[in-house]
């Protein structure tokens, strides 16, 4: 018990003692979050619209304002050229091309079915997907309008007519702020590959310097030395989250439905996976370089396979079997469901399970990897 | 010449020496578009949702089967009460619910407007939006199929450049573009940051080739491997996920090797501004590859952006590479179409060699 | 001197792949006693002490160290052992006062040992003043000294030095090998490689590694009247002409 406090003691000496370190604990984690919140957003306003009219009518018009009064649109172009409209979509001048055709007023006024065709810059998946559902919307909204307005003059049977109005609430993010949403996932992130990557390149650095065959001499026995290694960068993790918290709380401020206890409790057997990962590749780098190499392969998978950005049920199945020994993913499911949505205990068990068997199993395969001896 | 090749051979060998960064190099772009292509897909199907159905009318019990029947949305949840919507959004058991008054037969029947509540999980904002405008149009059709309902407009929408909506088409463009920055940049720069901490920069600096050369002896075979990736990229794009290259392959060959000289412009000039490896890394993860990563439109929208960060984007030489490749690769136009960008990224490049030139120069007086 | 071995090896032997660093090498090392290995770079030294540290699994033969087995209780040896390696690896970062610390902690010093070992070894080493400095801060030649002090911290029966004393200055490592003498005094047994020859002549013994082998083992004494040589770097020389020419 005294060598791991002795070591942990030392590390934390070591942290305080390098003038580069306190930034990167501290200010920069910050700047990151701030940062990535305000830049990684896949919120979709300002689509770029171009409508070709070919209709010239009331209702073409009336669509024309319709899309403009949505929030989603932005009119870059209004023409009946149907070359000029296509060509927008290929200099990236507008996302989506609307094309009216000529007697559409005419055939709806006749009751008949008209149809609009819609082109969306389908590049981008996900604001491809957006805007023709937005577009959607908007025409549908233009259809109730005018079923309201003009169905009694064509004197319709209104019973039969009136169509079945939805309301839509969304809860826990009325106004579907997308940083809401962002902010703590990201702030999981940054703790997860924080420590993960300090822990991957201190060991690394010790190595490089020769200080740990001087400890490797020493009866310190492996178990003393791994955790010596993993409790200071644990502290470190908590620390991040704290201020990390805080500071989302300050800046974007984001909902905190649920226990921060709970958030807290599952960051550290979250972090104990996460540690033991950084030092397995630190066992499989020679210099921190290959270390820096190595820790970014396995971050940029962890990170794209977490949820973060697209839904894991949205993935096939065998690729969201691949997410469970994933501690990014659990992590950013747990805080967002905690924070925003004030999830307990027993909706999130599944999490804590998943981790209390995969923590001690990575750091056990650590410790079995960690050699005190030399080749 | 001669003395040249032997500069490139040397550092042929420094790269395949080191297997473990070699692997990475080639592994790690090659797992990107593996994952981005096969498990990272933004089409949703079957979400999970409740019904919390008050009426418990036929028409209610209809409605609610003909949202499951869809394939687009799968009930797994029975509400009685709103705390059972509550429990189920905490657990995560549910993305949105249905919620349908009492009234709700009586009104339906009679014309009287039906009301109907859809309730969606708004903490992820995107999947909300999807999921309400699908709900809202279902609802719709549930009526019209009962009904002949006027003012029927259909939209036929047409995925241009990408109709199924595949992640992999955006993402081959974004990984090659890291690849590109990350040997072409990166590595130079650590690896001339190497020749100058090991102190064999100068013995490299008293022989008789001209100092200029050595850089390009340096820098020669990680253009190649550049290169090698890039088309790597490229390949397992097109011959594992279908996409197409539309454009001119002499055009995107030259757009890629306009792009490689940027990234070696710019590893060069890190290297002549610092010291150490570590600082070199540093630097080179700070200014380029971040950057280059959220700030080029290779993953998320720029037009989405506060202003600020829009406005350091248009300094970002992987945010023309990216608009340019994607116009040339998937749109299928000319460099013509392009050429804005195309001349922006020439004259950033240009830029920074002009900087790296001089700064080299300065160093060796 | 007492016959009383406390290094034992026999037939010991390290391959890398096809590569054989030390070639069945064998000696014995008497308590208290001052025992040099010497050889030119990579003549297989290093690899040899690390093997007796417990840093190294040997591919064959028997050694033991303090009483234990190299194979099966490396761990043991640890505990009555001090070492002290050819790169400089005290952290730069603490000071002089906390590396004390630090490894009279994992050695299972108590707090008041510690804390009379601290007093006894900076008064020793004339660093009192510079008890809260970083060791980073120091001059080589007092890292060297401070390094070599906490080695012996916890009074073990031998202490491994590689190289202790290379690139410091003529006067520093004069000093330094008095501190050897004084540790030998008090019954530690020293067993120091390095590649300085005229540093051979103040050990006890001296083994001549050549291409993993042990070429020579004596007193310096005996070496250059075996040799008739005047002194060891002549040894040395003659010693590396014969075994290469055979």
């Amino acid at each position: 018990m005294r060598i791991i406090l002795i070591l942990i003691w030392k590390e934390l000496l070591q942290v305080v003692r390098n003038r580069a370190m306190i930034p990167i604990l501290t200010v920069i984690p910050i700047v990151q979050l701030i940062l990535l919140s305000f830049a990684a957003t896949n919120e979709v306003k300002k689509i770029g619209l171009a409508v070709c009219d070919n209709d010239h009518s009331t209702f073409s018009r009336r669509l024309r304002e319709q899309f403009l009064s949505s929030d989603y649109f932005v009119l870059k172009l209004y023409t009946d050229d149907e070359k000029a409209a296509a060509a927008t979509l290929e200099d990236d001048q507008a996302d989506a091309v609307l094309a009216i055709p000529p007697g559409f007023e005419r055939q709806l006024l006749r009751g008949q079915a008209s149809s609009l065709q819609l082109q969306v810059n389908a590049i981008n998946g996900v604001k491809g997907g957006l805007a023709g559902a937005y577009a959607g919307s908007v025409i549908q909204s233009l259809r109730r309008d005018l079923s309201l307005e003009i169905v009694p003059v064509v004197r319709q049977k209104p019973a039969v007519a009136a169509p079945i109005s939805v309301s839509y609430r969304h809860w826990y993010n009325p106004e579907l702020e997308y940083q809401t949403f962002m902010v703590p996932g990201i702030l999981g992130v940054l703790v997860t590959i924080l420590t993960m990557m300090l822990t991957a390149m201190n060991i690394v650095r010790e190595r490089e310097i020769g200080t740990i065959e001087q400890l490797n001499v020493t009866p310190i026995r492996k178990y003393q030395f791994i955790i010596g290694k993993l409790l200071p960068f644990l502290f470190i993790g908590l620390f991040d989250l704290a201020i990390g918290l805080t500071a989302g709380k300050l800046i974007f401020d984001i909902p905190m439905l649920g226990s921060l206890w709970l958030v807290f409790a599952f960051c550290v057997i979250n972090l104990i996976a996460t540690l033991a990962v950084g030092m397995l590749i630190s066992t499989a780098a020679e210099t921190q370089q290959q270390a820096m190499f190595i820790s970014w392969f396995f971050m940029m998978i962890f990170i794209l396979m977490s949820g973060l950005f697209t839904p894991i049920d949205s993935m096939p199945l065998w690729a969201q079997y691949l997410t469970i020994p994933n501690p990014i993913a659990h992590f950013v499911d747990v805080m967002r469901k905690v924070l925003l949505k004030g999830s307990g205990f027993e909706d999130i068990k599944d999490h804590f399970y998943t981790m209390l068997v995969l923590g001690p199993l990575l750091i056990t395969l650590a410790i079995w990897r960690y050699r005190k001896t030399i080749a | 010449m001669k003395t040249l090749w032997a500069f490139v051979l040397k550092e042929i060998y420094h790269i395949l020496r080191d297997r473990r960064t070699l692997f990475i190099l080639f592994g790690m772009p090659a797992a990107q578009v593996l994952i981005f292509g096969f498990a990272v897909t933004n089409e949703f199907k079957g979400a999970s949702f409740a019904i919390y159905d008050q009426s418990n009318d036929p028409v209610s019990i209809a409605l609610g089967r003909h949202m499951s029947g869809s394939g687009h949305f799968k009930q797994t949840v029975v509400a009685h009460r709103t705390e059972d919507i509550h429990q189920a959004f905490q657990s995560g058991k549910i993305k949105m619910a249905l919620v349908i008054p009492p009234d709700f037969g009586d009104r339906y029947r009679s014309g009287n407007r039906p009301e109907v509540q859809v309730i969606a999980d708004g903490s992820d904002p995107n999947t909300a939006t999807t999921l309400v405008n699908y709900a809202s149009m279902m609802i719709a059709q549930f009526k019209a199929q009962r009904v002949n309902q006027p003012f029927h407009i259909e939209v036929a929408t047409r995925m241009v450049y990408n109709p199924e909506l595949k992640s992999v088409f955006m993402f081959v463009p974004g990984v090659i573009t890291l690849v590109l920055m990350l040997i072409s940049a990166l590595m130079t720069s650590l690896t001339l940051a190497k020749e100058k901490e090991t102190g064999t920069m100068e013995l490299l600096l008293v022989s008789p080739l001209h100092p200029m050369m050595i850089i390009v002896g340096k820098v020669l075979p990680y253009v190649l491997l550049s290169l090698i990736n890039a088309v790597l990229i490229i390949a397992m794009g097109v011959y594992i996920f279908d996409v197409p290259i539309k454009g001119s392959l002499i055009a995107l060959l030259g757009l890629n090797t306009l792009f490689i000289i940027t990234a070696l412009s710019l590893g060069i000039l890190i290297s002549t501004r610092t010291q150490t490896q570590q600082s070199a890394m540093l630097i080179s993860l700070l200014s380029l590859m971040m950057p280059s990563m959220l700030l080029s439109g290779f993953v998320f929208p720029i037009e989405s952006m506060p202003w600020l960060l829009q406005m350091i984007s248009t300094v970002i030489p992987a945010k023309y590479f990216i608009i340019s490749l994607k116009a040339i690769m998937l749109k299928g136009v000319g460099l013509i179409v392009v050429w804005r960008e195309v001349s922006v990224l020439a004259i950033l490049t240009f830029v920074f060699l002009l900087a790296s030139w001089k700064n080299f120069k300065l160093r060796l007086e | 001197m007492t016959h009383e071995p406390v290094i034992i090896a026999r037939q010991l032997t390290k391959r890398f792949g096809p590569f054989t660093a030390v070639d069945a090498i064998s000696f014995e090392v008497e308590k208290g006693e001052i025992f040099g290995f010497l050889g030119a770079n990579g003549a297989g030294k290093t690899t040899a002490m690390r093997m007796l540290t417990g840093l190294l699994t040997p591919t064959s033969g028997q050694a033991s160290v303090a009483g234990f087995d190299v194979f099966r209780s490396a761990e043991q040896i640890k505990r009555h052992i001090g070492y002290m390696s050819q790169r400089f690896s005290l952290y730069e970062d603490l000071t002089v006062k906390e590396n004390i610390r630090l490894f009279g902690t994992i050695y299972g010093l108590t707090q008041r040992q510690i804390n009379d070992k601290t007093f006894q070894l900076l008064r020793k080493l004339g660093l009192l003043d510079e008890a809260k400095q970083l060791v980073g801060a120091l001059p080589l030649g007092w890292k060297q000294k401070l390094a070599f002090s906490i080695a012996l911290i916890h009074e073990p029966k031998i202490v491994f030095l590689d190289e202790p004393t290379g690139g410091v200055d003529p006067i520093t490592r004069r000093q330094f090998w008095e501190l050897i003498y004084q540790a030998a005094h008090e019954g530690v047994t020293v067993f120091v490689t390095t590649h300085y020859m005229d540093e051979s002549e103040y050990c006890h013994r001296v083994s001549i590694m050549v291409d993993g082998r042990i070429a020579a083992l004596d007193t310096p004494r005996q070496l250059k009247l075996t040799y008739e040589a005047d002194s060891m770097d002549e040894v040395f020389v003659k010693l590396a002409r014969t075994t290469s020419l055979s």
